[in-house]
């Protein structure tokens, strides 16, 4: 329940007073309070400085150690005050979740001490409230890498049996692991630098033929430039084809943008080798030459920087987007103002409206090339405006991108974020997890027999201390008052249909099997044994239980036989035991798969003792409320926490 | 000029911001500074007026401003911190019942002295204060007496509550069948309203109904 909403418990059972005259039978009796003391003020003394607050403020969160009897171990008796020897300044927020329900993560505390702190005061942090939350998980994550990263420095020793494919991807991936893969790492550099240079030089005219005609160096020089292609490109190939075996998913590799960067690189020489020298292909082999100068791109492997540069031009694809379209669109008008304004004036180099583009994209760049210039004055207004609002389009989303940039660039980590959210989910899972207690505790009450019918088991006090021990007041009282509800919800005291409340799959499970069995009576009493009950009047053959723990305990609820003075008959149950009480999450009693005895007669009791559920919940579908995790398991959804 | 296109350009953001109202032409912010700050008379009035002692009025109003800190509850509120005991069902019709017993003066929000002055009546009124203030809750427009529709009203609310996933599972007609039963045990000379006099009559009668009336007096 809400820290806060707890302290309005007492108007809802109050409330609880228009079902009285509806209901048709006796309400179970009120769990007694702790010998009703008065709210009293502790004293928690932490480090010296005194924080002073109610005691109900503290037993909201009874698992944690300022709300359980844990923090007896710190009781000083001379000064009648919990001394705690922990940091004052997080004790702050530690204390103001219990006062108002929420954590919160101050910034300018370090992550380490305050993770140590939660975990001191026994307070997970999935609750931090989702107002701290991102923050304090980018704090986290930020040290994780940190601690990550020192320990990389640390540790070069290799992990031992790695194969021969492992090393070597290894290698690959980070260079400085061990000197051939640095060696590896500057020869491949070498020769990405020299392939560069050779097809840039190529093109160079170096010298004159004998008829007076400027030659380029690539046809003066064609063998010494062959064999500097081939050899890069044999070291090139020869480093692909590693890479390819070393891969540890070969088809990922293949995939990645890297290699697809590598195979361009080196086809068009391979595609060269086979073609002739046919002269009608011969100009589709030139422009395949074009693509020889993507082995640039290698060079992104070796620099960090390039690779961040083209993640972030992808980040950025929306805003690049949105600035080309602005620009088309007043390209566009730009380009058919000025073709109609030059129209007029002869000799225009305006011809079309597709030519006005170039003179457009030139102006609203502000390059200003004077190949192409408005002779009209017209074209002339026009052409100015045209140039002032270049300024203007191209300066409005720029700074955008830039800022994108920078701040990807400084957290350069984006698959993390992805990761983020399915922590999201994992998340709300703990949550869930830790919080099964509360759910748990309003069946664990019931078993208990906290909901014994007759006034005669309620104030022992065996009883009130395990009570005590097990479920705060507040929890009991909340249970008390379901309690009453189902039992306002029986339409009369000739037609005894109790209804429970059970858990969703619970309820479209015995949905089902009813529907399939279709015996005549809804309300099928039960036999219990040991502990737990649990049919309805279906079969659970296909489960298998584990058997119950042995009951410890005494015997605490009689047949209810004896108690209700009803009318009809009343099926004998044999007696439960009670199971010795244990927090909600240990406990680990499973439904008991028996054979119910069926009673087909239609005015019976239904008192379907349903079992508790114990492993935490896994499921996250992102609920808030507490869902029951795997089937054969019931959670009351007692509170929505 | 230049002061209409300041004008223009403010109301243009203004819509931008959405918190903008054009119907009230106040912004979220200027409503939220105008919310009700209200104060409770006082202690010794509140005592006087209720059967609560100071202490329990000290601890009953440190919860209620703790949950509305602006002094009133309105009906959201109610059914929000209602609803938060009920996580299965559906508590709302219940909690809209609740409200409007609660809301002694029919302004659409709850003071703290409403509040108080009915858990007194709840709490630490005589049965007859009780049970009348139970059929109250029942008779939904306040005219004496309460009919079929208006307990099958009540007695769906109560039914929502419990939600769907309950076992066995509720029959549809579970409330009709109630409400037969209910009207049948008090509805003395069979005209279809139960009166305040039969109501009273027939639950001073019962047992079970007197002894459930006392079991939440220690609740505060």
């Amino acid at each position: 329940m809400a820290a806060g909403v707890a302290a309005w418990l007492p108007f809802a059972r109050a409330a609880a007073i228009g079902w009285m005259p509806v209901a048709n039978l006796p309400m179970p009796v009120a769990p007694a309070g702790k010998n009703k003391r008065q709210d009293e003020m502790i004293i928690l003394n932490v480090s010296g400085r005194r924080f002073e607050t109610w005691r109900n403020t503290l037993d909201r969160y009874p698992d944690t150690l300022l709300g359980s009897s844990e923090k007896e171990f710190f009781y000083n008796e001379e000064t009648k005050e919990y001394f705690f020897d922990r940091d004052p300044d997080v004790f702050r927020s530690v204390l103001n979740f219990y006062r108002t329900g929420k954590l919160h993560y101050p910034r300018y505390e370090c992550i380490s001490s305050y993770d140590e702190e939660l975990a001191f005061f026994g307070i997970i942090s999935e609750i931090i409230g989702d107002c701290c939350y991102e923050e304090y998980k980018d704090r986290k994550r930020e040290n994780a890498e940190r601690l990550m990263d020192d320990q990389e420095d640390n540790k070069d020793a290799k992990p031992p049996n790695m194969t021969c494919r492992e090393t070597m991807w290894r290698a690959f991936e980070n260079p400085h692991t061990s000197t051939m893969a640095l060696v590896f790492y500057y020869v491949t550099g070498f020769f990405i630098a020299v392939s560069v240079i050779t097809n840039v030089v190529e093109t160079v005219p170096c010298g004159t033929s004998p008829n007076q005609k400027e030659v380029p160096c690539g046809e003066r020089y064609t063998v010494a430039f062959f064999c500097m292609d081939t050899a890069c490109v044999m070291i090139f190939t020869v480093e692909y084809l590693m890479r390819l075996f070393a891969a540890p998913s070969r088809y990922r590799f293949m995939r990645s943008v890297m290699s697809i960067i590598d195979v361009v690189a080196i086809l068009p020489y391979y595609i060269g080798l086979v073609m002739t020298d046919n002269e009608d292909v011969s100009g589709a082999f030139v422009t395949l030459r074009v693509f020889r100068v993507f082995r640039i791109f290698k060079f992104s492997r070796h620099s960090q920087g390039l690779r961040i540069l083209g993640y972030t031009l992808k980040s950025c694809a929306s805003e690049l987007g949105f600035l080309l379209f602005s620009l088309t669109m007043a390209i566009i008008i730009f380009a058919t103002v000025m073709f109609y304004a030059e129209k007029g004036s002869s000799s225009s180099k305006f011809t079309s409206i597709p030519a006005s583009f170039w003179y457009t994209i030139v102006t609203m760049t502000t390059l200003g090339y004077g190949d192409m210039v408005p002779k009209t004055i017209a074209g002339k207004i026009f052409g100015s405006i045209c140039s002032l609002s270049g300024v203007l389009v191209i300066a409005l989303p720029v700074p955008v991108i830039v800022s994108n940039f920078s701040r990807i660039y400084h957290q350069n980590q984006r698959a993390d974020k992805r990761r983020a959210q399915k922590m999201q989910k994992a998340r709300l899972a703990r949550i869930r997890i830790s919080k099964q207690g509360t759910s748990n505790a309003f069946l664990h009450s019931k078993r208990n027999g906290l909901f014994s019918e007759a006034p005669e088991f309620t104030s022992s006090t065996e009883e009130d201390q395990r009570l005590n021990k097990s479920t705060s007041l507040l929890e009991s009282q909340h249970h008390h008052l379901l309690h009453c509800l189902e039992k306002t919800t029986v339409t009369s005291p000739l037609n005894y249909i109790n209804h429970e409340f059970v858990d969703q799959q619970y309820y479209q499970q015995s949905y089902l099997e009813a529907g399939l069995q279709n015996y005549p009576s809804r309300s099928p009493s039960l036999s219990s044994r040991d502990g737990v009950s649990g049919t309805c009047c279906t079969r659970r053959s296909k489960k298998q239980h584990a058997p119950l723990q042995n009951a410890s305990g005494p015997a605490h609820m009689q047949p209810l036989t004896q108690v209700h003075a009803h009318p009809r008959g009343l099926q004998e149950l044999s007696t439960i035991h009670i199971q010795p009480l244990s927090t909600s999450r240990s406990s680990l009693n499973m439904r008991v798969d028996e054979p119910a005895s069926l009673n087909c007669q239609s005015s019976q009791i239904t008192t379907a003792i349903i079992s508790i559920p114990t492993p935490p919940v896994t499921t996250s579908d992102g609920d808030a409320h507490l869902r029951a995790g795997p089937a054969h398991q019931n959670v009351v959804k007692v509170s929505a926490l | 000029m230049k002061s209409r296109s300041q004008d223009q350009s403010l109301s243009d953001s203004r819509e931008l911001d959405r918190s903008y109202d054009p119907l009230t032409g106040s912004t979220a912010d200027d409503e939220e500074l105008s919310a009700v700050r209200y104060r409770p008379e006082g202690l010794d009035p509140l005592v006087q007026k209720t059967n609560f002692s100071r202490r329990e009025l000290q601890v009953l109003y440190r919860g209620f401003k703790n949950e509305c800190p602006s002094g009133v509850v309105n009906e959201e509120t109610f059914k929000s911190i209602y609803s938060q005991f009920f996580p299965h069902g559906d508590s709302s019709m219940y909690a809209h019942f609740l409200f409007e017993a609660f809301d002694t003066r029919n302004n659409g929000s709850v003071t703290f002295e409403d509040f108080v002055v009915s858990l007194s009546i709840i709490l630490r009124g005589s049965i007859t204060d009780k049970l009348n203030w139970a059929f109250n809750l029942y008779d939904l427009n306040k005219d004496g007496c309460v009919t079929r529709e208006e307990m099958t009203e009540i007695m769906h609310s109560i039914y929502d509550m419990m939600g769907k996933y309950t076992y066995p599972c509720m029959e549809d007609n579970a409330p009709k069948e109630h409400v037969d039963n209910f009207f049948q045990k008090m509805d003395k000379n069979n005209d279809g309203v139960v009166t305040i006099e039969e109501f009273l009559e027939t639950c001073q009668k019962d047992e079970s109904i007197m002894q459930s009336m006392h079991m939440f007096d220690s609740v505060i």
